[in-house]
Order: structure tokens, then sequence, then C-alpha cells
């Protein structure tokens, strides 16, 4: 130990490399990107996969077909605003349209936990039924295990999907430019707080809902209107803050992001103050962002906002040049921070 | 929001950084005391909009950063017997102990929870009678009161399987320790207006005369901080040393007298050693006698985590206190990365390492040379 006139406070570093997976892992962040690369990559590399995007992209017999999957383990299964069902398909459908693909059908596989009610599952299924009418995908094929129980969380689902890409856009971040402008959906955060707040049993005065929705409609539409996309990317774990990381890490490129016009509803913003969330590193289920050349930006948000789900779409920054990587962030009083990756999750602070 | 988006209107702001600048004639040195001012400083890029010359050192106010390795092997140990639901803050899940943090226990099978206050540990308690319920009482003089109120109870509805382990430290004394240290440059404090809140701030009176230090308590809004400064700054251009209250919608001069009392019942002042400090005398809480039974080094045999030497990691404390910058460190750019950091101020993005590293990088991107 050392005297105590020799003041020298510095932060304990947090641990970098685990041997065991920790519940961080999974929390979008730097943990689970180095996780990915460690494992996943390291094992699996090959062009599709190092494309580094929500989706593969294929090249079959003269198609360009959209592949991807995705697992849902959400506890509660029901939340306001959606559930375990919705989360399965918007999730993979939206990822089929980050990358600029038309869902064409989804498969559904079931681990479900011995006890679950029949009546739940039933709730759950039907659940899915209806968001995969209104994002117009049907299931196609799936599968079915059931686990001891206490080896499950009631259920848990996986879905893939394939979607046509009908364009020749090369929707990726290595086509993200210098000049791009950053379009935001929406308000973000309401997901992860939906989420929070029944979890937690958190008594705000009015239930935040999640914002899951599909999101292949906006996107379509803005392929078609014949702006030049150069990348999409639904905001999930970890929050519009991971996604600009991963996107401008990928690209090579700067971003440079406008706090002000990053859209955060009252109650969100309440819930994240009272927690000491940022916002920004907040899950979403229905809000993407989209780089689209200078020229395009106006038309893109134009049209973005016929659509209900992105209807408070809007231009929050910039793509820049020359700090590779780096996210920045303009103050609401001006000055730049920089907007840096979470480690792992975003944990609730003393005070 | 109501009573927050005052406390960030940017105009206003604008307002007070052009009385700042009206007021400098020569550099100043401030510490903000506590990690939540911090925080919103780096957040809004207030240090970035003050004049060149007034210069911002972040304090010992973050309970996360001085709660002391043997504290955290201490929890971890704890945290790992089978008979233990271990409760804490969730901030506290990441510090790493000797060996490792309390993520890896939970990991590894052990029962973690993250709570949001100390009653909520108290009820898992009373909803598991057969299980032995550890609450891990870390923080200010902030947090104090709430703790304090979890034992109080504890007694009162006898819950015998509730205990605490304690590590709670206090402001007032950390301050002296920063003002003895030789290499001091501190001119005048942002006290922590959330401390003060409970406390009140007649105890930094003797502090401010004695050392001849402006102490002015301060909030935690953008706003609050800037009048903070401007404050503290007044006093400095004009040879003044007093304590001022900023953040008064809150704050008292003799705070909140029941909580004070609760704590006082409660707690008693002990020694208590600081991570990166070392011990300071009469600087922290511990259990009283009549609620010993709820201590957690008492009620477990801890004997074999005892204090352990503290890694020589990199020169984060000299950093933080402005006597070196990055670049002279052997390992900035080399060993140490925000990828593979050796220190804190490496591994926070704002942390003055990381920064330095960025920004060089973006300089070398558009070809300048710094």
């Amino acid at each position: 130990m050392s005297q105590p006139n020799d003041f020298s406070p510095s932060c304990p570093v947090p641990l970098a490399q685990y041997e065991q997976v920790l519940l961080a892992h999974g929390g979008g962040g730097r943990l689970m990107h180095q996780l990915l690369e460690r494992v996943f990559l390291a094992a699996f590399s090959n062009p599709a996969l190092d494309t580094g995007h929500d989706a593969a992209v294929l090249d079959v017999g003269g198609a360009r077909i959209a592949f991807t999957t995705d697992s849902y383990v959400v506890h509660p299964l029901f939340f306001p605003g959606g559930s375990i069902g919705t989360l399965a398909v918007n999730g993979t459908v939206n990822d089929l349209a980050m990358a600029g693909a038309r869902p064409i059908a989804l498969s559904a596989g079931f681990i479900i936990e011995e006890g679950l009610a029949v009546e739940t599952l039933e709730r759950v299924v039907a659940s899915m039924r209806d968001a995969a009418r209104e994002a117009g995908v049907p299931i196609v094929t799936g599968d079915t295990k059931v686990v001891d129980r206490g080896k499950g969380d009631g259920v848990f689902i996986n879905t893939a999907g394939i979607g046509l890409v009908e364009h020749g856009l090369r929707v990726a971040p290595a086509s993200v430019r210098p000049g791009d402008a950053v379009i935001l959906s929406g308000d973000i955060g309401r997901h992860g707080m939906a989420i929070m707040a029944v979890r937690e049993n958190l008594p705000f005065e009015s239930a935040i809902e999640s914002d899951c929705a599909p999101l292949c409609a906006p996107v379509l539409g803005l392929i078609a209107s014949g702006a030049e996309v150069h990348c999409l990317r639904d905001l999930t774990r970890g929050g519009l803050a991971s996604a600009l990381n991963e996107i401008a890490g990928g690209a090579g490129v700067g971003i440079t992001v406008d706090e002000r016009a990053v859209a955060v509803r009252e109650d969100v913003r309440g819930a994240c103050e009272i927690l000491g969330f940022d916002p920004m590193y907040v899950a979403n289920e229905g809000r993407f962002v989209a780089f689209v050349p200078e020229a395009d930006a106006a038309r893109a948000v134009e049209v973005l906002r016929r659509h209900p789900v992105s209807s408070a779409a809007g231009v929050i920054g910039w793509v820049t040049e020359g700090a590779s990587g780096l996210v920045a962030v303009r103050t609401p009083l001006g000055a730049t921070r920089v907007l840096d990756m979470l480690s792992g999750e975003q944990l609730p602070r003393i005070c | 929001m109501k009573f927050v988006d005052e406390y960030r209107d940017s105009a206003a702001a604008e307002k007070l950084l052009g009385a700042i600048r009206g007021l400098v004639t020569r550099p100043w040195t401030i510490m903000e005391v506590c990690g939540g001012q911090t925080h919103a400083i780096l957040k809004y890029g207030i240090d970035e909009l003050l004049p060149a010359g007034v210069t911002l050192l972040h304090g010992p106010g973050c309970p996360v950063c001085v709660t002391p390795l043997e504290k955290i092997d201490r929890a971890v140990a704890l945290a790992s017997r089978p008979d233990v639901i271990f409760c804490s803050f969730g901030d506290m899940l990441r510090v790493p102990g000797t060996d490792r943090d309390l993520l890896s226990v939970k990991a590894a099978g052990g029962d973690v929870r993250i709570v949001y206050s100390p009653l909520d540990a108290l009820r898992i308690a009373a909803e598991n009678p057969a299980r032995q319920v550890v609450f891990f009482a870390v923080g200010f003089e902030t947090t104090a009161p709430g703790n304090a109120m979890a034992v109080y109870q504890a007694k009162r509805a006898d819950i015998r399987n509730f205990t605490v382990l304690v590590s709670h430290v206090l402001v007032p004394p950390a301050l002296e320790a920063v003002l003895g240290s030789p290499g001091c440059r501190v001119q005048g404090f942002l006290a922590a207006g959330h401390v003060c809140a409970v406390m009140g701030y007649t105890e930094y009176l003797p502090i401010a005369a004695r050392y001849h230090v402006p102490i002015v308590v301060t909030g935690f809004e953008p706003l609050d901080i800037l009048q903070g400064i401007h404050l503290c700054l007044k006093q400095l251009e004009q040879g003044r040393a007093e304590v001022e209250n900023q953040y008064s919608r809150v704050v008292s001069e003799q705070g909140n007298r029941p909580a004070q009392a609760l704590v006082a019942e409660v707690f008693q002042v002990v020694n208590r050693a600081w991570r990166g400090i070392g011990e300071i005398p009469r600087s922290g809480l511990g259990l009283t006698e009549s609620f010993a039974a709820f201590d957690a080094e008492r009620r477990f045999d801890l004997s074999a985590v005892g204090p352990r030497p503290e890694p020589a990691e990199c020169i984060a404390g000299l950093v933080l206190q402005g006597l070196q910058k990055p670049p002279e460190c052997e390992a900035f750019g080399g060993r140490c990365t925000p990828e593979h950091p050796l220190g804190a101020t490496m591994v926070s993005p704002e942390g003055a390492c990381a920064a330095y590293y960025r920004h060089r990088r973006i300089a070398a991107g558009q070809g300048s040379v710094r």
C-alpha cells in the first residue's frame, strides 16, 4: 500500500480477457466482438462472413440471396409493445432488410423448457404469426426441442431468414464514404428501457413500450426511390453507439453525430436518468441508421418519413475522413467528445 | 424534462462561459470532487469549452475507483460461497480484484444480484431465510443513509441472515489528503452536491480556511458545473477562500439532519484504506458495536483475504494529476492502446490517454503534426 501523501487515484482497469463466458459477452459491446473474433471468426472465416454485415449476401444461380439467423432469449417473454415472438420475426426480418433484401421466408426453431404452459406457447406463436403477416413473410419450416426444467428460460427461439436482393447496390460498411449523411429512423432507447422496467419491476408512471417493428418497408422504399444507399444497420443490443462504431470501424472512416439531433422520448430519458444509463447504448428493435451521399440525404429522409415506423427520420451526422474508426459527438453545449463502443453491458451506477 | 432541461440550456451555458472568459486573468486549476461531476464534464465536453489555462482535475469521488483491492477480494470471496446471496450496486461488478471480478464469480455459479437499493437486499434476505444475504455497502456520505437504514431495519425486524460488507468513505478527509500531497496543484474545489445534501457544508469551513482554498458546493448538470466553476474562479481571482453553495436548490447549510442521525447511530468513523491513495485516518465509516452483528467481516471468516499490494500498472495517477502527459509514458501507443490498456486512463473513452491516442491518430490522418 502506498503512503497516504502519495495521491494518485485511478479507476481500476476492467478485465479485458475472461476465461469464462460472462453475460456481458452477449451485450453487443466490445466483449462480444472479442468473443466473435477469438472463437467464431477464427474458426469459420470466409468472404461472406468476413463482410461483417447483419446478413450474408450470396450469389445463387444468378440471384443475390441474403441469408441470416438470430436467436432470442428475452425475459420476460411478454413486455409492453411486443413479445419474444415479435422479436424473433422482426429481428431476422430486419437483418435481411439491412442487407437491402426483400424477405422471402423464415424458419423458426423452438427450445422449450419442460413445464411451460401450452397457453403461453400459443400466445408466443400467435404473436409470431401476426408479426410475420405484418412483415409479409411466411414461416416455412421449423423445429421443436424440449429441455429439462431449469435448463431453459420458458422458451428460446431461433429464426433464420432468406431474402432477395433486387438492386445493384452494395449495402455494406465498406461502401460508406466520407461526406455521407447518417440518417436515424426515429427516437432511440425504447426497447431496452421497456424490458428493463418490466424485468426489474421499476415503477415508472407509464409503461414504456418496445419499438419492436419490421423495417423492410421503409428500407425497400428507400432503395426504390433511387437513393444511393451505402450502408444500413439496425440498432439492437449496444444501441446507436455500437452500430455507429461497428460501421466506422468496418469502413475505416470517422463519424460525427450531433447529439441534439438524436431524439429520445421523454419517458425513456427519465428512466435512463434514474438508472444512470446513456440512451446512446440502450437497445432498440425498430430503428436503423442509413448512410447515403449528401446529395441524396433530403430525398431519403422524405421517403422514410412516409412510413409510420420511420416517420421521425432525420439526419443526425456525417461521415468524415481521417479519423478512422472514431465516432465523435457534438454535445448540446457545442463541444466534441468520443462516443466509444461499450465494453460489456451498461450497469446501473451507484450514484 | 422538467427540472433537468433548464440546467442543460445551451444559451445559458454560452452566457456563463462568456462570464468565465471575461473573468480569468491567469491559469487556475480546479478539482471537481465527485465522479458524477466528472461524468457530466466529459459527457458535455465542458473542459473543452473553458478558456485555455483553466484546468479541471478529476477528484477521488468515485466509489468504484477508491474501494480498496482488499474489499473487492473479500466481496469475491463472500460471493463465491454457496450459502451466500451477494447483492451489490451494478457498477461494482466490473471492478477487478486481485484475481477476478464479481461478474466472473457470477459466471462461475455464484449468486450475485444487482440491486437498486440496499432495502432490496434486505427484502431478499427476508424472502430467503435459509441463505445468507450480504450487501456490498460502498460509497460516500450520499449512500450512507440508505445503507444505514437497511441495517437499522434488519435489526428492528430481527432479520439475522442479512449482513453488510462495509467500505464507506468520507469526502472531507480525502480533500485534506489531496491538499496535503506534495505535488498538489489544486487551487479550488467543486464539492460534491449530493454528499452535501446529506451532510450540509459546515465541515468544509475549516478546510477552506486552513488551506486557503475556495470550495463551491456544486450540482451535476452542465449549468450547475459551469456556475460552480464561475464562482470558484471569481474567488480565486479575488483572493478569497470561502465555502459557497451553488447547489442551493438541493443543499442546505446543515444538510439532512434525520439522515445524519441515522448514519451516526449505525456507523462510526474509522480509518479507511483508499485504492490508489493508501490509508487515510478517520476517512471511512464502519458499523458501531450495537450493529456489529450485521458486519459481514465478523460473521464470516475472511482472515485469508488480507491487504494486497496494488499492481504497478502505469502512470495513470500522474496523468490524472496533470503531472505528466500521456505521450510521456513509455508504454503509450505501444504496449498500451485502447484495445489492450494498461491503465484506466486508456480504458475509458474519455480517459486522457485514450483521448490523446485517438486525437493523435486524427491528426496523423489529416497530415498535421502535433
